[in-house]
């Protein structure tokens, strides 16, 4: 069982007031019939994880950075840059989601949040990420409004031409 | 691995398209279809070496492209290069369920 839901910020973000209001959060979760302690080490031991994410030099400390690696793409250069959130063991764990990043542009920025929620059998498993980060919200707080129409009309146009 | 659609500068696009005035010219380019710069000029109703610094920085984010004619310039929107920032939830749609499927495999192969 596997859902994959895109919905407003608002919805699911009401704590975080000053995100911009263009902002979508992507949820996929599935029930694996695991326990969660299992989970857990694949999704923080970097050898674990290089197994299912990517290469990484992950550790799961609040505030560490690290990169996921993988194979450059025509339009990726294949890199995550992260830095460590949150770490509650075998419940929570965060951390942002960077890519594009250079010495010119900040790139796009996410936050990744994983939950794990003990349920009959298994482990539920939650991911939820939304955009855009902090910084992005930071470099259009002036034009927030503008942003809004634009992409409520972008969307409408990109469904006409798609 | 899923078409990772990210363009290579993004930053050039927001950055475009944070200004009123390019994003007023985009987006009349999007609904207009082609158009001269002389056209343009007296849409956004500044003057025509203003406009034509815009279009400049709407090109270089490829947001737009152009092609001259005699002595005019005539611009065109390119829609298709704001894809990549709507559709993200598309994209990692697919990331997601793919490294979910991974996950699942790996963890029947990791010891109980």
């Amino acid at each position: 069982m596997s859902t994959a839901t895109g919905s407003t910020a608002a919805q699911n973000n009401a704590d975080q007031s000053n995100a911009a209001p263009t902002t979508r959060t992507l949820v996929v979760e599935r029930v694996f019939p695991h326990p969660p302690e299992k989970l857990w080490r694949a999704l923080t031991e970097s050898p674990l994880l290089a197994q299912w994410m990517m290469g990484n030099d992950f550790e799961p400390v609040p505030g560490r950075k690290f990169q996921f690696r993988t194979d450059p793409k025509p339009n990726w250069n294949g890199i995550v840059d992260g830095e460590v959130f949150v770490v509650e063991p075998l419940k929570r764990l965060s951390y942002s989601w960077g890519v594009g990043k250079s010495e010119s542009s900040a790139g796009l920025q996410w936050v990744v949040l994983w939950t794990l929620t003990p349920v009959e059998g298994g482990t539920h498993l939650r991911m939820e990420q939304s955009g855009f980060g902090p910084d992005q919200t930071a470099n259009y707080n002036g034009a927030r409004y503008g942003w809004k129409i634009f992409f409520d009309g972008l969307e409408r146009m990109l469904g006409a031409v798609a | 691995m899923v078409s990772f659609v990210m363009n290579a500068n993004p930053n050039h696009i927001f950055r475009a398209l944070a200004d009123p005035t390019r994003r007023a010219l985009f987006e009349e380019l999007t609904r207009q279809g082609e158009q001269t710069v002389h056209a343009l000029t007296r849409y956004a109703g500044v003057s025509q070496p203003a406009v034509s610094k815009h279009l400049t920085v709407l090109k270089r984010a490829r947001l737009v492209r152009h092609r001259r004619e005699g002595r005019e310039t005539h611009y065109q929107a390119q829609p298709d290069a704001l894809k990549p920032m709507v559709n993200w939830l598309d994209d990692y749609g697919a990331f997601w369920r793919e490294r979910f499927d991974r996950l699942e495999d790996l963890l029947k192969r990791m010891e109980p």
